[in-house]
């Protein structure tokens, strides 16, 4: 029998971090993140999970605490979302650099100033070149889906990375959906118990971790941390396909899924529970004769470069919708990573900054733009006040 | 009692310290009253860099370094492991492990400050080991908040002006007691019994520990690298690092000097006071005279 809760985004995080039988969580509150460390708390208050819950003092605390517990050989798990992911900062790269397979859910959210608690996706974009792993979620299966495909990846031997698995602030937070709860022994069963080879933190076997690299070693230290992300490529693909067959749920091929692309000669490209909206769109347009197509990104760190160029062969016209913006050069992310290798003609749309609602006749208003009018490597801001 | 210590160094010689550098007679000492089944948290600063240059390590227990504000939070997360892997997959059975964080002044009085706060409050079963050279060393003596009154750093420098350091130094034992955990301790190197004694107490105990430990530094405070044992003599008898512990909320002087000598004698084997003048040394030495008055000393 089929166990559906109707839950938010921030319960169905916490729904997967007991289903991995997490040792140790570290959290500190922040909107639209909180029920997600809240619904922790109770699972531990209440023995329906067994695990060491440090309510720490900070976020930089928070994270700090997962490293020295992940080198301990703890399975680790915290959230967060865009202060306390900036915060965070300076220790995801010892995280990433240490190799430590920490997961972590973002709530994305806009960055101050001025403060703003709603959605966009700059806080994880500005984390783009720590080492972490990022992943995307859609909707609230998703993102129950990807924290526990996020386990498995991370402690793949070939990866060692952790791991932020992204959700929409209150798009996802703090709405529900019917989402499956698979039953936790064939999720243990799927995610392994986590026996670190490279445990380093014990006593009947010293060993020193964080040591002073100097200019003799720290670049090849760099350059493990970017074969691991090259590894995680094809680890994300295997994870996601013994877990379709496993649990019944496909996205893509785990790093990016297309909609409609084949016929479509205009393809958009986000990342995120936008993705829903534009399917909606395409969706419509099709019952109109219309043909258009949806790229979603699903893993942006690996970005996997290949797949994306392989799916868009013969495409037009591209629209990237980026909910983050490089302030100074006036694009986002999104297109700065992936415009360079395509050769259709690529226009940059600025959406939904600091929660702004993208509707779908914003979407219709971009693939008419793009279709029609956009230069090539332009950059439009949509939804923008005069 | 020295005997009770054992001889194998856990603390391997070779590293890269100034020669005549206190703080690795803090480790040394530390490893060797907690034993084996110990695990250290460190803090950036001369500690972490000077033992471990990759692919070498002075450490022969496990240790890790995570960044510089941060090494009581890490503890947590360690201690947190351990206790979370004896319970669900029997590890370390019947073992007990020992966690030991070690920061710089700097590290622990300063930008540290709120992850040990939240460490302590938190009652994590953890020694912290401040180490106390009364400056930020590994940047190049600069000033911290447990730099003592008048003492020259480079950013507390004493001018024409200004007379060094224009702050008391921080009281962090004491703000470590009001946040009521069961142990705290002053040490200095130069009483290496006291100092091992009270690591393997705090090691014991159960739930969190703080010891800070003067450790004369030849770089930063200026005087001939065979000096530091003597220096960490000194400081004690002057009166001016008063060795105590406090045990579930119990206040014990654990070495009272025969007699005091004078704060001067200090002073003046130091470069960083060298600008002092008479009428400084009398202020310094009256402020000292009401302090171990107090402290009962
Ligand atoms: C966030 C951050 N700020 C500044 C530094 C630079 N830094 C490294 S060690 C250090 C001083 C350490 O002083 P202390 O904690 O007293 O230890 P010591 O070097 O004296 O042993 C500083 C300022 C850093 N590593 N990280
Ligand atoms: S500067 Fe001071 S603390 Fe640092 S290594 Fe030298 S003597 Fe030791």
């Amino acid at each position: 029998m089929q166990n559906v809760k109707v839950i938010t985004g921030t319960s169905a995080a916490a729904e997967a971090a007991k289903l991995a039988d997490v040792d140790v969580i570290a959290a500190y509150p922040i909107t639209p993140q909180t029920t997600s460390v809240e619904k922790l708390a109770d699972f531990v208050a209440n023995g329906e999970l067994n695990a060491e819950y440090i309510k720490v003092e900070s976020e930089h605390s928070a994270i700090s605490a997962c490293v020295g517990a992940s080198a301990t050989g703890a399975r680790t798990f915290t959230a967060t979302s865009s202060q306390g992911l900036a915060l965070m900062h300076e220790i995801l790269f010892a995280a990433a650099g240490m190799r430590m397979p920490i997961v972590m859910m973002n709530a994305n959210r806009a960055l101050s100033a001025p403060i703003n608690i709603w959605n966009d996706q700059q806080d994880s974009i500005s984390q783009r070149d720590t080492g972490w792993i990022q992943l995307y979620a859609e909707n609230n299966q998703e993102t129950l889906d990807l924290i526990i495909q996020a386990f498995k990846i991370a402690e793949n031997e070939n990866v060692l990375l952790p791991i932020m698995v992204n959700l929409d602030g209150f798009i996802l937070t703090h709405t529900v959906e019917p989402v499956e709860i698979p039953e936790k022994e064939k999720v243990l069963n799927f995610v392994g118990q986590y026996e670190p080879k490279h445990a380093y933190l014990r006593p009947e076997k010293p060993m020193t971790q964080g040591a002073l690299g100097d200019p003799e070693w720290y670049m090849e230290t760099r350059y493990d941390v970017q074969q691991a992300q090259d590894n995680a490529l094809k680890v994300i693909e295997e994870v996601h396909d013994k877990f379709a067959e496993k649990f019944g749920r496909a996205y893509g091929n785990g790093l990016i899924e297309t909609y409609n692309t084949e016929k479509a000669e205009t393809v958009l490209i986000t990342m995120g529970s936008l993705c829903g909206t534009i399917k909606d769109v395409i969706d419509e347009l099709k019952a109109e004769g219309k043909e258009y197509g949806l790229l979603k990104i699903i893993s942006y760190r690996p970005l996997p470069t290949e797949q994306i160029k392989e799916a868009l062969k013969g495409t037009k016209n591209i629209a990237i919708l980026d909910k983050d913006i490089s302030l100074g050069l006036n694009k986002g992310a999104l297109f700065t990573d992936v415009a360079p290798f395509l050769e259709a003609k690529t226009a940059n749309y600025i959406v939904g900054l600091g929660g702004r609602d993208i509707k779908k006749a914003h979407i219709k208003e971009i693939i008419e733009h793009v279709e029609k009018e956009a230069k090539d490597t332009e950059t439009k801001w949509i939804g923008l006040k005069e | 009692m020295a005997r009770q210590f054992p001889r194998e160094e856990l603390f391997a010689p070779g590293h890269r310290g100034c020669a005549g550098c206190g703080a690795a007679i803090v480790a040394r000492l530390a490893l060797k009253a907690a034993g084996k089944n110990t695990i250290v948290a460190n803090a950036t600063g001369c500690l972490e860099v000077m033992t471990t240059p990759y692919p070498e390590t002075a450490w022969r227990v496990p240790w890790m370094h995570v960044a510089f504000e941060n090494a009581a939070a890490v503890a947590s997360g360690i201690e947190a492991a351990v206790k979370s892997l004896k319970r669900k997959r029997g590890l370390y059975e019947g073992e007990k492990v020992n966690v030991i964080a070690f920061g710089g002044d700097g590290g622990t009085a300063d930008i540290g400050f709120q992850a040990l706060s939240g460490a302590m409050e938190r009652g994590h079963d953890m020694v912290y080991i401040m180490y106390d050279n009364e400056a930020y060393m590994n940047t190049g003596v600069q000033r911290s908040g447990s730099t003592p009154f008048m003492a020259s750093t480079t950013t507390s420098p004493a001018g024409s002006v200004i007379r060094g350091e224009n702050r008391p130094k921080k009281n962090m034992p004491m703000i470590m007691a009001a946040h009521g955990i069961p142990y705290v301790a002053t040490a200095s190197i130069s009483y290496p019994e006291d100092f091992m004694n009270k690591v393997k107490k705090a090691c014991e105990i159960d739930g969190p520990a703080f010891i800070q430990i003067l450790q004369p530094c030849t770089t930063g405070w200026g005087y001939p690298a065979s000096k530091t044992v003597e220096l960490g003599r000194l400081a004690v008898k002057a009166g001016i690092w008063p060795l105590y512990e406090i045990e579930n909320g119990e206040y014990r002087v654990t070495y009272k000097p025969s007699k005091r000598i004078s704060i001067e004698e200090y002073l003046k084997t130091q470069k960083r006071y060298r600008h002092l003048t008479e009428e400084d040394v009398e202020e310094m030495q009256q402020l000292i005279d009401h302090k171990c008055q107090e402290m009962g000393i």
